[in-house]
């Protein structure tokens, strides 16, 4: 055995790169359950791949064979039913393991620190994902696979100038969406993004591996060195966080099978009950709504009653997350060290993610409509007030800050003015004037915003 | 590795004139690329005139025919909903079709047809291209649409509304009506979507 890794080793850097990355490579000695879904997410990937692969081999990408071909897989197919429900599940929980490791980033303050190139890595895979995520959907060729990318396709026809139906014409192939559109996306999601995927993910773990983790206490390890020259805060990765990421893997190994094998269609989360009937360019289903991990999006995209504007907030919606290392520029890292204010900040923004999911998936009321609007401007307003948190501020700005704010808000909703919701858009009015009174007034009088010190070692708790 | 008659000057012209006609090639190349993604010869080829027979439409009777791959509603729309149209004209975004594209010159008008009697529409919302919903004035409920909702489309997907010419409510999503197609009568019954060759004068 050590004379084949002697003689791979004297043509191959097989040690020292495993050294690098695992047995040598020190990560803080304090990763708790949140620094679970990194790996998690990988593995995940590895299932998708596989899974999609198989699938493939009896899949048929054409407008007349793509629906029965998925049926033939479900029914005829040996196992095909398992593979399928594989990585239909699987795409479901890629996403849940990416938001919860982006919730841990933003928690901990991850993508400070020399750690901007990873988040942003990070959101290109991210951004990856969701067009992986929505070609795939195409392929089944149900209800909700065609409405879906017809309103997804037509985002692109709002840029004005003739240039965006050029562009949604160019990206179908046809006038509709069409077979042409599902054997582009077939390829796409099989061959293009996959590999684009990959590379990226390889990317996030090398710049990941030049900085090193962040932590929950936000020290940085590699500034406390032990005579052997490592961090005195670090473990090796492997054989330390191998091993608990082994376990990890396994719990989320019995809920991915719970749902593979006895709800995959997670109550029409996973799979829509729509899309169980083919494709009819004539008939769109009563509420179309894509799959849950985009509804967020969605809803903000809904909640404004304009084509143009409500496409560019959409738009917005995710292009503010690549800038999140710039916004947040506060020097402590992590929450257990700001203060309270900024934990409620998170929480509030973590109620606004689920609440504009939630809001997405039913029917624009309304009321609910109306919902979505002061929510979508919940959305951003997080990102003002991080920006505003991001240094010790006077009165003044704070004060500037809520008056601006008020401001556009009350033109928005002027420019919105709908004489049949009066009362409504008032009554509404108080959710971002309670959230920028506690957010942005209340560290002026109180001291809830107040940072504690930052010890020099990371702590047990 | 000497660096003896090493020449700087002329590495950086080969490289420079690699680059600039490399460059001009991949340009070059790009372009089946991009072109090979439009629509082929054969989908432009496609979308032949479709011929529909109106004569057995019950008054107010929407019936979809399918016109290049999209949805085309032909209603037969009665002499009180035609009376109901131009009350709507205040509260409408584009009442009187302003916006040139969304119709052919001979439909640029109140009942936005060549005979009023029917309506032709792609059955397409201008916001992000689902196919509304016809709703009667009877069916306002289902949808919440209000209880003085005259009849018209009802877009489920983001909540857009137009009335029984097609034309769109302020505040909702879609900016613009619906597009009335090219069509022409060949004879009194019969509709032809897809051309207008030759016909100008309304048959009404």
């Amino acid at each position: 055995m050590n004379r084949l890794l002697g003689w791979i080793d004297a043509r191959f850097p097989l040690v020292s790169l495993w050294e690098e990355h695992a047995s040598r490579y020190y990560a803080p000695k304090n990763f708790n359950f949140w620094y679970y879904f990194g790996s998690i997410a990988l593995v995940v990937l590895v299932i998708q791949i596989v899974s999609g692969i198989w699938l493939t081999m009896n899949y048929k990408p054409s407008a007349t064979e793509a629906f029965a071909s998925v049926e033939s897989i479900m029914r005829d197919v040996e196992w095909g039913w398992l593979i399928r429900y594989m990585h239909s599940t699987g795409s479901s929980f890629f996403f849940i393991a990416v938001y919860l490791h982006m919730f841990r980033a933003i928690i901990y303050g991850s993508y400070k620190g020399n750690r901007e190139l990873i988040w942003l890595l990070g959101m290109f895979i991210y951004v990856i994902l969701m067009a992986e995520a929505f070609m795939g959907y195409l392929l089944p060729w149900g209800q909700m696979s065609y409405w879906g990318a017809q309103v997804i396709i037509s985002l692109f026809g709002a840029i004005p100038f003739g240039i965006g139906e050029a562009l949604a014409l160019w990206i179908r192939g046809d006038y509709v969406v069409s077979d042409a559109t599902l054997n582009r996306f077939f390829a796409l999601h099989v061959v293009a993004l996959p590999l684009a995927l990959l590379a990226v993910v390889v990317l996030h773990l090398l710049a990941l591996h030049e900085v090193g983790s962040n932590n929950p206490d936000g020290v940085e390890i590699k500034r406390n060195k032990g005579p052997d020259g490592n961090p005195r805060d670090g473990i090796p990765f492997h054989p330390y966080y191998t091993v608990k990421d082994l376990m990890g893997v396994t719990v989320f190994l019995f809920l991915f099978a719970i749902v593979v094998f006895f709800v995959p269609e997670f109550g029409g989360w996973f799979l829509e009950k729509d899309n169980f009937v083919p494709a009819d360019p004539l008939r769109t289903p009563e509420h179309i709504v894509p799959l849950w991990y985009f509804t967020p999006f969605y809803a903000i995209l809904r909640a404004i009653p304009d084509k143009l504007t409500g496409v560019l907030a959409m738009g917005a919606s995710i292009v503010v997350l690549f800038f999140l290392p710039w916004i947040d520029r506060h020097p402590v890292k992590s929450i257990r060290y700001r203060g309270p204010l900024f934990a409620a900040l998170i929480a509030m923004f973590v109620l606004t993610f689920l609440v504009l999911g939630v809001l997405g998936t039913q029917p624009p009321t309304r009321v609910l409509g109306e919902l979505g609007l002061r929510f979508g401007e919940l959305y951003f307003s997080f990102f003002i007030v991080l920006w505003l948190y991001s240094r010790e501020r006077r009165a003044a700005a704070h004060v500037n800050t809520f008056i601006v704010m008020a401001v556009l808000i009350a033109a928005a909703d002027v420019i919105r003015f709908d004489p049949g919701k009066v009362e409504l858009m008032l009554w509404s009015a108080l959710i971002p004037i309670v959230y920028y009174a506690v957010f942005v007034l209340a560290p002026i009088v109180t001291s809830l915003n107040e940072p504690r010190p930052v010890p020099e070692r990371v702590v047990y708790r | 590795m000497s660096m003896g008659g090493v020449s700087g000057g002329r590495r950086r012209f080969l490289t420079a004139t690699a680059s600039v006609v490399g460059g001009a090639g991949l340009g070059f190349t790009a372009v089946p690329f991009i072109s090979a993604w439009q629509p082929s010869e054969r989908t432009r080829a496609i979308g032949a005139p479709v011929q529909i027979n109106v004569s057995k439409l019950e008054p107010g009777q929407l019936v979809t025919v399918l016109w290049r791959g999209k949805p085309v509603w032909v209603v037969r729309r009665t002499p009180e909903t035609l009376d109901a149209l131009s009350g709507l004209d205040p509260v409408l975004r584009d009442p009187d079709s302003q916006v040139v594209e969304q119709q052919p010159e001979y439909a640029r008008n109140r009942h936005r047809s060549l005979n009023p009697e029917y309506l032709v529409l792609v059955g397409i919302c201008t916001h992000l291209g689902c196919s509304p919903q016809y709703v009667v004035a009877a069916g306002a409920d289902r949808y919440d649409l209000g209880a003085d909702w005259p009849g018209g489309f009802f877009c489920p997907c983001h909540g857009s509304k137009f009335d029984l010419a097609g034309r769109v409510y302020p505040g909702v999503p879609a900016p613009t009506n619906l597009e009335v197609p090219p069509h022409r009568y060949l004879d009194g019954d019969r509709i032809e979507i897809g051309v207008d060759h030759g016909v100008k004068e309304s048959l009404s």
